[in-house]
């Protein structure tokens, strides 16, 4: 029975084609439901004012959502970048997912604000809405409220610099023609 | 200019690499001697320039060259010089190069090491890892340059090191893994070559045997310390994750258990000898599949090195090359003679068929896991993880059942045996671990937990298997006095090895079974009992380290009026990243280890503090440490280093040049 020694071979080649597909997909790219869509309205407290904002609140764009909690260790990894970005003047809002306010207030006054405004989001219905996945994630807004970039796990320098910095130094319609490119 | 001198030497060995992979498979095939003796001294020349490299990209850290790009990305000028070092292979580019180092020194011993081995044999084995080093020498060169410069924009200061791997274990754990990973390249290469010359024979296994151990020892120490490098730095007191870098690191290592004990029976029997060839390709082939899984970004892992889709494709290329041409060769030459020589169902051979059985189907399970949700990604059904919850479910009945196995195979008799006999010597010490395991579990609670009495028997069982054997081997009570002549090395590691390995079981379910563990919000003066310990909170403060700065809490404990230790854990801040850590503060002994980490600061004064009482978990690298020693000390045996030249010459003779 010599086709019996070509099992293993065969095997192999099967494993092979799977591991080549597997290169062709980013684990870390989760389909976002809202890609190209304007962000979902809402109608919740802001965290530090306790008014009721929605998405119009969301000004100036384009802009950073960044999807946080104090509960989320990547999020206290990736606070010092988020402080550096707002410094150089990019607008960030903060969407606090599934947290206890007090301690969100309180992570803020420790560790610096880098939020314009905090959406407050104790249920987590704006994250469902958004299709949030876990924190820490973050979501470009452009110019019109529309979204146009998703990016899952800590934002840091390369992360920025490689998929998002277009959107904020290209004029609008190049960056609505990276749409496409943001969501595969 | 250091650099540069770096990436031309690494240049020249791919040349010397080339060289091998090709001059004396040449030789071998045409007969030509001269072009066959050339392999010692071109392995010789790959390993003196990777050496050459290696150094230059140490100099580079050490100088902290930020023009370098992966100096300037893992390192920092405040970084401790020891970490500076080992931030040479904290990376991708550095580990890499560290790959190939290990892999040209392991080319060397082979050379080194192989003299009374036929000078084809020899040949073939070294133009086979020269292949290799080929293979990633140019993965090196063409995807992940370790020498690029950042030209002309040079940083002021590096990006510093993660701070999870500053840290004393690090240093070490990769090189030892490594060795193993790489090391198994060189029964692979035994294999390949044997397959090649058409003869797979006692000989061929003989000469494979201490190398296959050497790298299963280096193995198992290397997932022994990186199973404790995560317990004591990551914080929260686990000690495998079933993450799937380490199912990258344990498949092979799973694969390697089977070939360690296959190659047994095919030296001592001659049988298995196609399925020990398969192995041999099986465990390397796992090694390269671990190396893909955590550079081309294909899974998710906290520890997976930044990757990008060139280098998997990179890499997937070598990949089908390698196993592929492997298993091709395996196919078309691997003997299909069925052998004359026979056992019968009641002997060691079946015994360590049921070894193997187990541990490869141990391997394809946890294969499975890692890329279940690699498959599910493919076929667009979804995100999935596989958790641990699988894994335990799967693997911990698989080792429950190779238990009862282990203490017999050391006992029993090649080809035929009787199970008659084995009642005979085991029966007593059956009898005996069976009120062990009643009456043991006792003591560590009042409640009987089931799972201990369990770990106790099985464990109990393999430990008196060795004794049992070693009563016989000593002939105790024969009257003659104490055999020590028989106690070889061969005997010494497998029963360190064993015992060891019934530690690591005896562990595991213990800490696994009766960990305790409290999640508090504790002040100054705050006092919590744990496991019978009286934990008190008696000061806060702050210190300075050379790149960070730490929160520290400083615990007294005592049990009664005793005390037992002063625990201090911190929470770092490291400067250059802004990334904080967890140093957890443990006391530890043989029995227990108390445990306590730092939250986070929740209000003014109060920490959330996590506090455990882990039993018996050091049983978890002490055995650790046991099977790797045992793998090393079966190298010393003497018949590895008779191979007389009356007796090469024969098999010179035999394997013939004509492959």
């Amino acid at each position: 029975m010599r086709v019996k020694r070509f099992i293993p071979l065969a095997a192999f080649a099967l494993l092979a084609l799977l591991l080549f597909k597997g290169l062709s997909i980013d684990p870390t790219a989760l389909p976002a439901a809202r890609l190209g869509q304007p962000f979902p309205d809402f109608s919740q407290p802001e965290l530090l004012t306790e008014e009721v904002i929605g998405a119009s609140a969301l000004q100036p764009r384009p802009a950073l959502v960044n999807v946080w909690a104090t509960w989320c260790y990547s999020c206290r990894v990736e606070h010092p970048y988020l402080l550096a970005l707002a410094a150089q003047g990019v607008p960030i809002y903060g969407l606090n997912y599934k947290d206890e306010s007090e301690k969100a207030r309180q992570w803020l006054s420790e560790l610096g604000d880098p939020y314009r405004l905090n959406i407050t989001d104790r249920d987590g219905t704006v994250g469902l809405d958004l299709g949030v996945y876990g924190a820490p994630e973050t979501y470009v807004l452009g110019p019109d409220g529309v979204i146009l970039h998703r990016h899952v796990g800590v934002l840091d320098e390369a992360v920025f610099e490689r998929d998002i910095r277009h959107f904020f130094t290209a004029p609008g319609r190049v960056a609505q023609a990276s749409i496409q490119e943001g969501g595969e | 200019m250091i650099p540069e001198i770096g990436h031309l030497a690494l240049i020249i060995a791919f040349v010397f690499a080339m060289g091998l992979a090709v001059i004396p498979m040449w030789g071998a095939v045409r007969g030509n001697s001269a072009a066959l003796n050339l392999a010692p001294t071109l392995a010789m020349g790959v390993l003196l320039f990777v050496g050459i490299a290696f150094a230059m990209l140490a100099v580079s850290f050490l100088k902290d060259d930020f023009s370098v790009a992966v100096v300037a990305a893992n390192s920092n000028s405040l970084l401790p010089a020891i970490f500076k070092f080992s931030a040479l292979w904290g990376n991708h580019e550095g580990s890499l190069l560290l790959w190939v180092l290990i892999l040209s020194g392991w080319m060397a011993a082979v050379s080194w090491f192989s003299h009374g081995l036929p000078s084809v044999m020899v040949a073939r084995v070294l133009s086979v890892m020269g292949m290799i080093a080929v293979g990633f020498l140019a993965f090196s060169l063409l995807t992940s340059n370790p020498f690029e410069r950042l030209l002309p924009n040079i940083p002021l200061d590096g990006n510093d090191l993660n701070p999870l791997l500053q840290d004393p274990g690090l240093i070490i754990h990769p090189p030892l893994l490594y060795m193993g990973y790489v090391g198994l390249s060189v029964p692979f290469a035994f294999a390949i070559a044997a397959l090649l010359g058409g003869r797979l024979d006692a000989s061929w296994a003989r000469w494979s045997r201490p190398w296959t151990n050497m790298a299963w020892a280096f193995l198992t120490a290397g997932i022994t310390l990186g199973s404790w490098w995560a317990y004591y730095e990551l914080g929260w007191g686990g000690w495998w994750f079933w993450d799937p870098v380490e199912n990258a690191s344990f498949m092979p290592w799973l694969m390697g258990t089977a070939l360690v004990h296959s190659l047994a029976v095919t030296e001592k029997r001659g049988v298995f000898r196609a399925w020990t060839v398969l192995l041999a390709i099986f465990a390397f082939s796992l090694s390269l599949l671990g190396t893909f899984l955590v550079r081309s970004g294909v899974l998710t892992s906290v520890h997976a090195f930044a990757s990008d889709p060139e280098r998997g494709l990179f890499i997937l290329i070598f990949l089908a090359l390698v196993i592929g041409g492997s298993l091709l060769l395996y196919a078309l030459r691997a003997p299909t003679v069925a052998s004359r020589i026979n056992y019968t169902a009641v002997s060691r051979e079946s015994l360590l068929m049921v070894n193997n059985l187990v541990f490869t189907v141990s391997t394809i399970i946890v294969l499975l896991g890692t890329l279940f949700p690699l498959v599910m990604d493919a076929f667009s059904l979804g995100k999935y993880s596989v958790g641990p919850p699988y894994f335990n479910a799967v693997f911990v009945p698989l080792m429950a059942l190779v238990m009862p196995f282990m203490a017999v195979g050391p006992l029993s008799r090649w080809r035929e045996d009787s199970a008659a006999r084995w009642l005979h010597e085991l029966l007593v010490p059956g009898a005996v671990v069976v009120v062990f395991a009643l009456a043991l579990p006792l003591l560590f609670g009042a409640r009987f937990n089931v799972w201990i009495a369990l770990a106790v028997l099985l464990s109990g069982w393999v430990a008196i298997g060795v004794l049992k054997d070693l009563w016989r081997r000593l002939g105790v009570g024969s009257g003659y006095g104490l055999r020590w002549q028989t106690l070889t090395p061969s005997f010494l590691g497998m029963a360190t090895a064993h015992l060891g390995f019934a530690a690591v079981v005896m562990g595991a379910v213990v800490v696994t079974q009766l960990n305790e563990e409290r999640d508090l919000l504790m002040k100054v003066g705050d006092v919590e009992f744990l496991g019978g310990y009286r934990f008190e909170l008696t000061a806060l403060s702050r210190q300075a380290g050379p790149n960070y700065m730490a929160d520290q809490a400083v615990f007294e404990i005592t049990q009664g009026d005793k005390p037992i230790a002063t625990l201090i854990p911190e929470k770092r801040r490291y400067f250059a990243s802004g990334q904080m850590m967890t140093e957890a503060a443990i006391d530890g002994s043989v029995w227990r280890d108390l445990y306590i980490a730092l939250g986070e600061p929740v209000e003014e004064g109060a920490w959330a503090v996590r506090l455990q009482f882990k039993p018996m978990v050091r049983w978890l690298w002490l055995g650790g440490a046991l099977i790797g020693f045992g793998a090393l000390l079966t190298v010393a045996d003497r018949r590895y280093r008779r191979q007389s030249t009356v007796k090469s010459a024969a098999i010179a003779e035999a394997t013939g040049l004509a492959g």
